[in-house]
């Protein structure tokens, strides 16, 4: 008997979801709420979303979009142009366009995600603890900051890259995050220093909440906003940076496969008239770098108030 | 101003040091961990130890320092920065054995040319775009403008460089010379430098390189326009009866390029490593194309001392930019 009520209460919970969520978004509209909700509205990042979901689906699953085996290549019909059977041609060595360039996401895609994992994390270890702690701390992580700050970032790479004898996906995402960390932990260390005076903060502090707790529960979420933006956004330059580093000769080398080594392969016999040798890889390479910041400047225009 | 001035110098020692051993750090682990630059000079056939040993110390690398790896090699650091206040940084040993100062000097007016170019290009262009975005917010031009540098900004410059020499020079040149234009004309659009045309046949490469920045500018102006007009002095010079010509000109403008000459001295960085790459795509014989000769040839020590010189100008630039900034804009010097 005593179960009977409980029984017919629990249906309840389990239908209540999703008006508690409408109510929720009508009653008070967080800022992320708010956000989605300017971002559904736009084309745009539809547009972006369903470039990123792509790329990133051929990464992962390869073979889902190219049934071809990249690295099944006859030189007999090297260069050979688009023909409607193979719409994106022949690379100079004979293989299969569609099937390289699809291949060749993978790698791309792992060292940016890599590094702009490895960067955001650290970047935002330094700007918390520069703003949280003044003084001493934030002197002399602000000038540690400077001193990477002061490296060009193409050059650095480079040189890095240079002394390094083993290029993978770990040491060329670790040179790009060695050289890339400074602007969020600068973007950090000054949401950091708005928050950290505001009354709320204030207000835990005075309840006995320790440091931790207090940048943890309260600075890190209102400071959250502009990092995704950047990290966005970076997720499509490292992608060009990768297929850059690759292009100049300290990225990824043969056997690999990368959007960079095609375009740096095409190049020559391009000249000679090949063209789609060059395009259709620099078409992708363009395409994925351009959705990933189109997604970051929409996201900054939905969450970032101070860029409305 | 002075106390800002001398502050900013004192800031500027530390960050100058840390960013030498950086640099000094990351080629000592190369050695460390890849082997002696001069034993690999020779491959198979190793000359005799003595040999070997006279060669390390001609190049400062007979420190025992250099065989215990993660050692950082302090000692070394220490006498390279004094090397360096000499002037000297380092020999070649792949490259021809030369000073490196003396290929970097043979090669810096081919750089400075280039780069004066995509500066001017850049700025030019991009502050006459983003103003023309900033007065028709949200028209047509605006969202051209908005298209056409996220565009740029999205083209990896190796890519955008690649492009603009195989279908833009390589065709137009051979239109032109179809068409019996002036030779110039075609000398411009050369896919490669031309030494008979110093100035001329680099072009092309500037403005690649100064393309994406050209973006930045361009939107910088925009925004930071679009900022000043609605503020109270431009209202008050408009309620005076002044000109547009002279309200947008003279007030507003020159206040917002404030933003645009501190991302000039940003830029600059962005600009070495884009030199890099454009010297390299157009076979320019600059100090780009000798960082990439070096990278290739395994010449660590060209490496290590044309990237500190580098580096040296770009950190100065910055300095004077900073500097700059300070005396156009007098409300930085509280903060």
């Amino acid at each position: 008997m005593t179960d009977a009520p409980a029984i017919t209460v629990q249906p309840e919970p389990d239908h209540q979801p999703p008006p508690r969520g409408d109510q929720k978004k009508e009653v008070s509209r967080s800022l992320w709420a708010d956000g989605w909700r300017e971002l559904r509205s736009k084309p745009l990042f539809w547009v972006s979303m369903v470039i990123v979901l792509a790329v990133s689906s051929m990464a992962v699953l390869p073979g889902l979009w190219a049934s071809g085996d990249p690295a099944q290549c006859l030189l007999a019909r090297g260069s050979q142009g688009p023909s409607s059977q193979h719409p994106f041609g022949y690379t100079f060595q004979g293989c299969d366009m569609w099937a390289a360039i699809v291949h060749g996401t993978s790698k791309s895609l792992a060292v940016a995600l890599l590094a702009t994992t490895l960067l955001t994390v650290f970047g935002m270890l330094v700007g918390t603890l520069a703003g949280y702690f003044p003084g001493i701390v934030d002197t002399l992580l602000s000038r540690f900051t400077d001193i990477f700050f002061g490296l060009p970032f193409l050059l650095g790479a480079v040189v890095f890259l240079a002394v390094v004898p083993v290029r993978n996906v770990w040491t060329i995402a670790a040179v790009i995050a060695i050289l890339g960390w400074t602007t969020i932990a600068r973007v950090m260390r000054g949401s950091v220093l708005a928050t950290k005076n505001k009354d709320f903060v204030e207000a835990a502090r005075a309840l006995g909440a320790s440091n931790a707790r207090v940048i943890l529960r309260h600075i890190l979420p209102n400071a959250m906003a502009p990092i995704i933006v950047l990290a966005t956004i970076y997720l499509g330059i490292y992608v060009g940076v990768e297929a850059t580093l690759t292009y100049l000769g300290v990225g990824f080398q043969r056997p690999n496969t990368t959007w960079g080594l095609l375009i740096a392969e095409g190049q020559p016999y391009a000249l000679q008239g090949s063209a789609h040798l060059l395009i259709f890889p620099c078409a992708f390479l363009v395409l994925t770098v351009l959705a990933f910041i189109m997604l970051g400047d929409l996201l900054r225009d939905a969450f970032d108030p101070r860029g409305r | 101003m002075g106390r800002y001035l001398a502050r900013r110098l004192l800031q500027f020692i530390p960050v100058v040091i840390g960013t030498m051993f950086l640099l000094h750090y990351i080629t000592t682990l190369g050695i460390q961990f890849n082997g002696d630059p001069v034993r690999a000079l020779f491959g198979d056939r190793p000359p005799p130890a003595e040999v070997l040993e006279a060669i390390r110390a001609r190049y400062g690398l007979d420190n025992d320092c250099l065989n215990q790896r993660g050692n950082p090699c302090v000692g070394m650091f220490i006498d390279r920065v004094g090397q360096y206040l000499q002037g000297d940084f380092g020999q070649s040993i792949r490259m021809g054995d030369r000073p490196v100062t003396e290929i970097v000097l043979e090669r810096a007016p081919v750089t400075i040319r280039l780069t004066a170019i995509a500066i001017v290009f850049e700025t030019v262009v991009g502050i006459v775009i983003g103003v023309m975005a900033a007065l028709r917010k949200d028209k047509f031009v605006d969202n051209g403008v908005r298209i056409v540098t996220t565009l740029l900004i999205s083209t990896p410059i190796f890519v955008f460089g690649v492009l603009v020499q195989v279908f833009g020079a390589l065709a137009l040149r051979r239109w032109l010379l179809a068409n019996d234009a002036p030779d110039w004309t075609s000398d411009m659009f050369s896919p490669v430098y031309n030494v008979d045309n110093p100035w001329l046949s680099l072009v092309v490469p500037g403005i690649v390189l100064g393309a994406v920045s050209l973006a930045s500018i361009a939107r910088l102006t925009r925004t930071s326009l679009i900022e000043n007009l609605r503020a109270d002095y431009v209202r008050t010079a408009r309620a005076k009866g002044l000109p547009p010509r002279r309200t947008i000109g003279v007030h507003a403008l020159r206040n917002s390029l404030i933003p645009v000459v501190t991302y000039i001295g940003i830029d600059i960085g962005m600009l070495m490593g884009g030199a890099l790459i454009t010297e390299t795509i157009f076979s320019i014989p600059g100090i780009g194309q000798l960082v990439f000769l070096a990278v290739e040839f395994q010449d660590a020590l060209v490496i290590i001392g044309v990237v500190t010189l580098l580096v040296l100008v770009f950190l100065v630039a910055n300095l004077i930019v900073d500097v700059l900034y300070a005396v156009l804009d007098p409300r930085i010097r509280y903060d």
